[in-house]
């Protein structure tokens, strides 16, 4: 996995890893050199391997009460709730832990957009995120079907409905996938085996994901290359452990606030009601972190328009690395990217707002206008501004700055803009 | 025999094998993806009868075929005179009016909205039809797709007129 020769101090150890070189992981554990100046928007890996652990353990628990059958299925939730020993405060985990989730890969996301995470040599790592990523929306989306109230069920309903868009062969597809000519139990069955699937290949993409890092290692907020290991670098532990514990606690303490205090917000009333397929919700939204998804889908006035761009603004995310050719990784030292970067912010906000609103109007036209500007950024922008924008330039290594008396990067870009 | 020969002789079977192997790997996977499609006690619900004789000018019931609902709407003679004379240049999806029913009294199509599977209001939209709250598409009172993203008109499914108060869909 690394250059790194690690030999176990006691005996048996040795003994041990010489058959089986398991050992040699904990060395990525502990002596892993890291970049020593990874600020807080950094933890968010850690957050979300917690997140992810969280998530397998309480469903594995639900999946001990829970029913996936349409019959039985909402009442198996309220038994969960109301006569499981502490069922209310394992599915209020569960639930929101899914949110807390997204909220956790969002951030990660952007962290890696502004710190160029992405480029050379970890496009790898970014691929396999953005497949974690992809195959967390579908896991969280099966599992908001699992309790069959009418937002599961319609909310599976428009979601499959999404491949009839399909020329051709788009019914048999959507037939197929729910077993059925309608949503039903047969469909609900499935996605039960599936949601219960999924998370354990969301675990075996992690595991690369993090073989992946631990190949180039870390990028930091200046985005340069360092010498590893150097006074450049600090080793996992203490250093990177305590500050991920750090910010774990406190998106703990977030965390219990949503289940403690307000277990239901990010939910929607209407799944308290059990599924009915006569009657339709008279306004369908989708989980807050399908927002930005559902307003691009919603914003073309054509079937088939909107489903493929729903399909590609995702796909597009998977060559983003080879859509920005810029040399400099960290938004610090691009000071045209930068803005941009938040642009594409606003852009990703807004479109998840008008997503929750009714497609008509004002709220129509912006995510439109949002929809224009999404695609614009990664397949205008980013390819044009890579080969003409003039970058600040970068300090030859992390302590230099430091060393040399200059001002931390940040504050030196400042005076060197206009020169 | 000589070395091409040999070797022609070995390529061959390198192709038959794989072949071979390809169909025998696509057979095993078959069963494995058609366990999906519907099963035969979904497909043998395949027909509904329902009595229609209590339904009053102007109102429609929904009842349940295959597990999706389906409209059966008595229609005033306003309704009938709104469907027939909109020009067929206008449509989205052109059906005459006539094709879509087989007595014009009774609008019998499936209530799902061909976009994306809502089930649509009646007597709502624009067009005094049907509209559907997920994304906004508008029918008129033929369940023909007027204003919206959706692609084609409701669906009219396979029924007949058993007698004047009963019909049997599929």
């Amino acid at each position: 996995m690394s250059e790194h020769t690690y030999t176990p101090s006691s005996k048996f150890g040795k003994w041990f890893n010489d058959r089986l070189p398991l050992l040699t992981l904990s060395d990525h554990l502990i002596n892993y050199p890291t970049p020593k100046n990874l600020n807080y928007w950094w933890t968010f890996g850690g957050i979300l391997t917690f997140c992810l652990v969280t998530q397998i353990v309480t469903g594995l628990v639900l999946a001990m009460h829970y029913v996936a059958h349409a019959d039985l299925a909402f009442d198996s939730i309220e038994h969960i709730m109301r006569n499981v020993n502490y069922g209310w405060l394992i599915r209020y985990i569960h639930a929101n832990g899914a949110s807390m989730f997204f909220l956790a890969v969002y951030i990660h996301i952007f962290r890696s957009l502004f710190y160029g995470s992405y480029k050379s040599p970890r496009e790898i790592i970014w691929i396999l995120g953005m497949l974690i990523y992809i195959l967390m929306m579908a896991t969280a989306f099966m599992g908001y079907v699992l309790p069959w109230g009418q937002m599961s069920f319609w909310g599976a309903t428009v979601i499959t409905n999404l491949f009839s868009a399909i020329p051709l062969v788009g019914e048999s597809i959507v037939t197929w996938l729910w077993g059925g000519y309608s949503v039903d139990n047969p469909t609900l069955t499935r996605f039960f085996s599936l949601h219960y699937l999924f998370p354990f290949i969301i675990l075996g993409l992690v595991v690369l994901h993090i073989w992946a890092l631990h190949v180039p290692g870390n990028n930091n907020p200046v985005g340069i290359d360092i010498k590893k290991p150097s006074k450049d670098t600090v080793p996992f532990h203490p250093y990177i452990t305590i500050k991920d514990l750090f910010a774990l606690l406190i998106f703990i303490i977030i965390f219990s606030g949503f289940i403690f205090f307000s277990p239901n917000i990010l939910g929607h009333p209407d799944n308290y009601i059990p599924a009915n397929p006569l009657v339709t919700p008279t306004h369908i939204v989708p989980e807050w972190y399908l927002l930005p998804f559902y307003a691009i889908l919603r914003s073309v006035p054509d079937k088939l328009g909107g489903v493929v761009l729903l399909f590609a603004s995702l796909l597009i995310l998977l060559a983003l690395p080879w859509l920005d050719s810029s040399k400099v990784r960290s938004a610090v030292f691009r000071p045209v990217y930068r803005i941009f970067f938040w642009v594409l912010m606003i852009d990703v906000f807004a479109l998840g707002y008008v997503g929750a609103m009714p497609a008509e109007g004002l709220y129509l036209l912006i995510a439109r206008v949002g929809t224009a500007y999404y695609f614009l950024h990664f397949l205008v922008v980013l390819p044009f501004l890579s080969r003409i924008e003039k970058t600040d330039p970068l300090p030859l290594s992390i302590s230099e700055p430091v060393f040399t008396g200059m001002p931390k990067p940040e504050l030196m870009r400042s005076d060197n803009r206009f020169k | 025999m000589d070395k091409s020969g040999k070797k022609n002789r070995r390529e061959f079977l390198f192709t038959a094998s794989y072949t071979v192997g390809a169909v025998g790997l696509g057979a095993t996977i078959w069963p494995f993806i058609d366990q999906m499609n519907p099963d035969s006690s979904v497909k043998a619900l395949a027909t509904t009868e329902v009595d229609i004789s209590q339904i009053e000018p102007g109102k429609a019931i929904t009842v349940l075929w295959r597990g999706k609902p389906v409209f059966v709407k008595r229609r005033t003679p306003e309704e009938i005179a709104d469907a027939k004379k909109v020009k067929l240049e206008s449509l989205k999806h052109p059906e005459k009016d006539e094709d879509r029913v087989k007595k014009e009294e009774w609008l019998v199509m499936l209530g799902i909205c061909t976009h994306l599977g809502c089930v649509p209001l009646s007597n709502k939209g624009e067009y005094n039809g049907w509209f559907c709250p997920c994304h906004g598409s508008h029918y008129d009172t033929s369940g023909r797709i007027r204003k919206g993203p959706a692609p084609t008109n409701m669906e009219v499914p396979k029924y007949e007129f058993v007698d004047n108060n009963t019909i049997k869909i599929g």
